[in-house]
This record gives structure tokens, sequence and C-alpha cells, in this order.
């Protein structure tokens, strides 16, 4: 009997690998690719499944299972797969033996995002299969195929969804939902073919041509790519979900499907092109496809209407039709405006929050790094002056301490899991060069930007199971830093003065402030507080710590511009620290 | 509601709240009890800082075949908003004669309380002039129904009157979703819901 459930594409994923008989997932936390491991953690009997410390393992651990003859699937955001590159560039020359499925999320208009990056020209570079689904059937269809290809061509298959596919819930036929069986291959040591040194790797790079050149042909005959008819002599080649926008708007056009993109079937885009006065290629978000068709002679015409950066939808492909039919655009409201912005804030409690003020009121150079303590940069607080990729804080404040900012304190800061990813090679080089800049590491013991993953300082793994503490204070005196702090985040008396001693100490230091994510063990101190008018003198002062349970109280002036401030009992979490910047003790805990 | 209609141009609804009010969980709902009503489904949301008191947005589309994840803006049948500054926000989703179902509550953001910005001007006003607006005070239903929590589920009740299929695919949804422990009080919020509009 075959099922049908609701089923978004990261949920599909787990399904086709457990259908697959995957053995081995590995993964980093990343939106949105997040809920695909934690998915296939639901199937923990049949599959091994890991958080690993960053991407780059992760992959190491599909090439080491696909090597040993196992099928195995890793997931990463887009930007995990720069991490993971090294190990991907010479696996694809080495190539696949158990079936290895690559799930690569891209996140078309960041939003979850610090760059938009389309990692499908990554699949033609590391010259892998790529597969771009348009929704949750797909990618559950699309990564059964990839397991097969993966083996039969001997090849990383990349699957690459988007936060919209990712995160859409789409109805998917998961046939009888059962387990599938894939026997191991047997392995065989063979330095020829698994070793990557130059004599061997010479002798790979042919036959990776030789593979792309089968790759090609297989394209040209998957029937994941094919050519619907239409009306009309204005035609579309479309991949991933800009098939779904293609097909909303222009529902009569001719459109090509692309689902097998990297190869790309050139030759029967070649021949559905013929019939056609006019070819658009809509993609997201870079040319790529679009390249490739016009290298190999085939007309595309370019539009004037912007559709290469951010996400695609139904308004943008409608003024596509305008421009390419002239049909009048639908009438679409404007958004109201004079509304103000809520985005997203360090929840009332953050053990963030008090580090942050501090910093800021110490100003400090602050190198952040990626986490919710990125929301940090945001004004009230705004304690933050760089931030770049995963671990990039420390590294970016030895560069900033060489070149020399006159009078400037300068601190990195990271959460936890971030600095086992990609912090612990930074501060090496601090220990090693003695770069007298002050790490800080706010270790809340868990993934929490990604919804509280476990990491090496949580004491547990992906299912559960202990594990040992990793302890960043004591990785950074075995790295020889000579000055190491732990702190609590919520006593700001004591975090200015080893944050003062430590920044103007003139050698390497590294202060962690331990404290709980308060979402996550729903962390609460004695008493909430409340403000009493009588003493409040709306000074404005408890404002900027941009609590969100701190909120504007009755007017102080007749212009209505300076507010006493009020506590919300259902968001305040007793930590205390509004009560700390009060001058005129206004602010008490509530018995 | 079970008047025949042609379901081949998809039936929208956006759902609009902030973090941690239960947006996604609404939206699975509905997801699901349009699938047991038979029709093709897709739910998309936006989430991953969500939690973090920021603005979501999730929406669901059915029909007898749906493509576009994305509701084209003004084309929402249907917009249920779990606040009110946020059902101003995204109220150019909704079609002229949508109903816009809301949550009769404010959370201040803190880009207002931290004196950054201003507040809405006139809001109130010009929510109250759109034709098809539902204010529903889903709070004191919630605390009635035994849980505040359960607002969000008071808002299910209330949109499933606006909807083209049965109440029983509702209940199906809810037993499905929702843990055992939690589905009574659940059900309750949703019953005072559609009582409220009904």
């Amino acid at each position: 009997m075959t099922q049908t459930k609701l089923l978004s594409a990261n949920q599909a994923i787990a399904w086709a690998a457990y259908r697959s008989g995957c053995r081995i997932a590995a993964a980093y936390p990343g939106t949105p690719s997040t809920e695909i491991m934690e998915h296939v953690a639901e199937f923990k009997g049949a599959i091994d499944c890991e958080w690993s410390v960053n991407e780059k393992v992760a992959m190491e651990i599909g090439v080491g299972a696909s090597l040993a003859g196992v099928r195995s699937l890793v997931a990463m955001k887009h930007v995990g797969l720069n991490v993971a590159m090294d190990p991907l560039m010479t696996f694809t020359y080495i190539g696949a033996i158990g079936g290895m499925v690559i799930v690569n999320a891209d996140d078309p208009s960041l939003h979850s995002s610090q760059n938009e990056q389309d990692n499908r020209s990554l699949a033609k570079f590391a010259k892998c299969i790529l597969f771009e689904p348009a929704d949750s059937q797909e990618a559950y269809d699309m990564v059964c195929a990839g397991f097969e290809l993966s083996e039969k061509y001997q090849v990383p298959v990349i699957v690459r969804t988007t936060t919209r596919t990712a995160h859409t819930s789409t109805l998917v036929n998961i046939g009888s939902g059962e387990r599938g069986e894939a026997p191991a291959i047997p392995y065989v040591k063979d330095a020829r073919r698994n070793v990557a040194i130059p004599a061997h790797g010479r002798l790979m790079r042919v036959k990776v041509e030789e593979r792309s050149a089968a790759l090609r042909e297989l394209s040209e005959t998957s029937p994941f790519n094919r050519a619907d008819p239409g009306i009309g002599d204005l035609g579309f080649v479309a991949s991933g979900v800009a098939w779904q926008y293609v097909k909303e708007v222009f529902p009569d056009a001719p459109v090509f499907k692309v689902g097998l993109s990297n190869p790309p079937p050139i030759e029967k885009i070649r021949a559905f092109a013929a019939g056609l006065k006019r070819l658009v290629v809509i993609e997201e978000s870079d040319p790529v496809l679009a390249e490739q068709i016009r290298a190999a002679g085939i007309p595309v015409v370019e539009p004037n209407t912007e559709l290469r950066m951010m996400e695609l939808n139904p308004m943008r492909l409608a003024a596509l039709r305008t421009e390419l039919l002239g049909d009048p655009r639908p009438d679409a409201p404007a958004p109201e405006t004079g509304l103000p912005t809520r985005p997203p804030v360090l929840c009332s409690g953050c053990s963030h929050r008090g580090p942050f003020y501090i910093l800021s009121k110490l100003k400090a150079a602050v190198c952040g790094d990626i986490g919710c303590y990125t929301l940090g940069a945001a004004p009230p607080l705004a304690a933050m002056d760089t931030c770049v990729c995963m671990g990039a804080a420390i590294g970016t404040a030895v560069g900033m301490r060489k070149a020399g900012l006159p009078n400037k304190r300068i601190a990195a800061v990271m959460g936890d899991s971030t600095f086992f990813h990609s912090g612990m090679t930074g501060l090496l080089d601090v220990a090693y060069n003695r770069i007298p800049v002050t790490v800080m590491v706010f270790d809340n013991r868990i993934t929490a930007m990604t919804g509280h993953q476990e990491n090496p300082g949580s004491g547990h793994t992906l299912l559960g199971a202990e594990s040992p503490q990793a302890r960043v204070a004591d990785i950074a005196r075995a790295f020889g830093i000579p000055r190491v702090h732990e702190v609590e985040p919520y006593d700001l008396a004591r975090l200015e003065t080893v944050f003062t001693e430590c920044l103007d100490s003139g050698e390497p230091a590294v202060v962690v402030v331990r404290g709980p994510c308060v979402l996550h063990e729903k962390w609460a101190g004695k008493h909430i507080n409340a403000v009493d008018p009588g003493k409040c003198t709306a000074c404005g002062a408890c404002f900027r710590l941009g609590c969100p349970a701190i909120v504007r109280g009755e007017p102080r002036d007749a212009a209505g511009k300076r507010f006493q401030s009020k506590i919300d009992p259902m968001f305040c979490t007793g930590c205390n620290l509004c009560a700390q910047v009060c001058r005129f003790d206004a602010i008490a805990p509530v018995q | 509601m079970t008047t025949p209609r042609d379901h081949s141009v998809p039936f929208n609804i956006s759902l609009v709240g902030v973090g941690g009010q239960g947006t996604l969980l609404t939206s699975d709902i509905l997801a699901l009890a349009a699938m047991h009503a038979g029709f093709d489904v897709k739910k998309s949301e936006i989430h991953g800082m969500s939690q973090r008191g920021g603005s979501v947005i999730s929406q669901v589309r059915f029909g007898t075949r749906v493509f576009s994840p994305i509701i084209p803006d003004g084309q929402s049948d249907v917009l249920v908003s779990f606040e009110r500054t946020e059902a101003l926000r995204w109220v150019h989703l909704a079609k002229p004669a949508a109903k816009i179902l809301v949550n009769n509550m404010e959370r201040i953001p803190v880009t207002v309380s931290s004196g950054l910005q201003p507040p809405a001007a006139d809001m109130d006003q010009r929510l109250a002039a759109r034709p098809g607006l539902l204010l529903l005070d889903a709070n004191p239903l919630a605390e009635q129904a035994g849980n505040l929590r359960t607002a969000n589920v008071v808002l299910v009740g209330a949109l499933s009157t606006l909807v083209p299929f049965d109440e029983s695919h509702w209940q199906t949804a809810m037993r499905e979703r929702i843990p055992p422990r939690f589905l009574e009080v659940n059900l309750r919020a949703f019953d005072l819901g559609r009582a409220a509009v009904g």
C-alpha cells in the first residue's frame, strides 16, 4: 500500500534516505537544512546519524562511508558547502563507491544567511551530478535516484534545495514507506583509486572527464529533464522552484523542466528551442543554466525584468509577463506604510544581552560571528563591528589588531557551537602568535539559532547519548592562552571588570561567558521585576538593553517624547539586568 | 461551508504573527485539514529566527493542483493575524474582499518600546477600514478553554468557518498534530473560536 504524506522537502529527504538504504548520515545545522538530520534521527535504528562538528567533517564522514561501500547522506546550508569544499573537490576525483548524496540548501533572499551564493556553480565546478527539486515529491525522488546514480557513475550527487523548497510542505507519495536495502559494496583496498597523490590524481583527472561525458549522456535521457508542450512561440527553461512560478504565471506556455541540471541536457533543450521564437531561462539566482545554453549556441532572451537577485515569486514573473506579452500588470495593493519594523531580537533573559551591553559601554571594536548573538549588532545594543562567516571573528580581530586601531579595544565574539565549528583554529593562531586580542565565547551550551541542536559542549549527541562536555576554557588553556576567565552572564559589574582587565591586558585572553539559553532550558531568575512609576524618571537607560520585556509606559513630558518604562510580566524572566542599569532604584523584584 | 466551487484556482490563506505565537502550528493544522479534505496542498513558511520575536509569515494554498508555494500579493482569500500590527503589515496580501481574521491584541515591537521608531499611526482606524475585518478576542477565549497558549487554536476554530471544507477534517488534523495531553484543551479552544464567528 502506498502512503501519501504532507512533508517539507527536508522531511522528504530523510524518508528518501531511509527508503534508499542509506546507512550513514552527518550534518552541521544551518537554516534551511537543519531539519533534515533531525528527521533522519527518527530512523535512528536504521541510519547512523550525527551532528558533526562542522560541514567539512560531515563531508569527510560521507566520503569514508562511501569508500567503505555504504550509502551516505550529508546535509548543510550553502555556506556550509564552502567549509566542505576541500574534501569534495578531491573526492569527486576519487569517486564514490557507496552512493553519496550531498544535500545543499541555498538561501535566495538571505532569509537566514550572510550571503546569497548560488551553489549550482559549485556542482559544475566539482563536476558532480546536480538535482534541483521543485517540491517535496521531487526532493524524495531525486534523493532516491541520487543514491543509484552516485553508485552507477561513481560520482557524488548534490541535491540543491532552497529555503522555499526546504520549508514548503507538499504531498509526497513515499511508496510503502518501508526501509529499502542497499547491501554494502565489498571493500577492496585500492591505493591507485583511493589515495589522491599527484601520480594517481593525474589518472583520476582523465577519468573525471570521461565520467563527465557519460553524465552529459545521462542528462539527455533523464526523466527529470522533460519538455511540457504548450501554446505559442514563447517558451521557458526552468529549474527548481522557479518552474512552479512559471507554471503559475504562464500556465499555457511550453516549458522545459530541468531537474537534473548539472550537466544540463543541452541537446534536449536545443530541440525544444527549435520550435520557439523566444526562449527565456528562469532560474534562481545566477544565470548558471542560461550561460551554458547560450554558450551552446542556443539563443536565449535576457529580459529587462530583474530576476537575478533574491527569491523569485509569482509577482516578479507577472512583471516578466507584462514585459514579454504586454499583458497589463495585475493589481497588487501597496503595503501599508508608517509601521514600525519588527526584527528578531535577543530574547528577554538572553545570556548574551549583558555581555553585549558591557561591550557597547566599553566602546570596544567587536568582531562578531554567526549565531543568535549576531542580533547583538542591532540597535539599541549595536555592539558589533563585523560579521563575516562561521569562526571568522577571531581571525578578523587578529587582522584588525595587526592593522592597528588607535585607542581601540578589540574583541572577538562567538558562540560555543561556532567556536567548536571553526573558532578553535583561530584561537590557536592567537595563542601561537601571541596576538593581544580578547576572544569572548558566549557559551550557552547549545546551538541555539538553528533551534537548539546538541554540540560538543552540550554533553549530548544528536541521538541523545551522553558525551563528554568539551570545555572552552580548558581548550584555551591547553592552547597556551595566558589569561582565561569564566564568568556568569547576569552580573554586569563583574562582566565589566573582567572584560576591561582582559581587553587592556596587552596579551591574548579568553573570556567564556557561561549561561544557558533561556529558550532552551526555560531558565528563569528567582523573581520577575517591575518598575516603580513613582521612581522612574524616564531616563531611558533600561530601554538601551533592547529587552522585549521592557515596554513603553506613560509619557513624562508634554511633547510625549520621553516615556517611563514598564515590564511585561509575561516576558520578564527575572534576569535582573534592568535593575542593574537603573540609577534611580526604580526597578525591583516583584515578591 | 460545503457549497461546491471551482477548485482549479487555489484557495489561499496567509497566516502572520510574531515569533512564538503559534503561527507555524496553526498552518500545520490548516494544511493537514486541507489534505484530508482531498486537496492538493502547499504550505510555505519562513522560519529560523521565528522564535526571536520577529515577524513570521506562513502561507497555505489548496485546490485541484497548486503550483507556486508563494501566494501572489493581493490574492489571499483569508488573512489570519495573531496580532494587530502584523495584520496591517501584511494586509496587502489579501484580496479586497478577503476576510481578515485578527486576534485583538497588540505586541509592541522592541523598535518602538526602545524609542527607536514611532508606533503605527491610526492603526485601529486603518484596520477598521477593511470591510472583511473580523476582530476576535482570542486570548480570553483561550483562557476560558483552559490555557492562554491555545489562542492560536481559537483562531483556527474561527478560520474553520471561512474555508470550503467540512469541520471533520479539522478535527482529524488536530488529533494528528497536537500531542494527546494537550488535545482536549485545544479542541475546546477550537470550538470556542468556531462559535465566536459562526
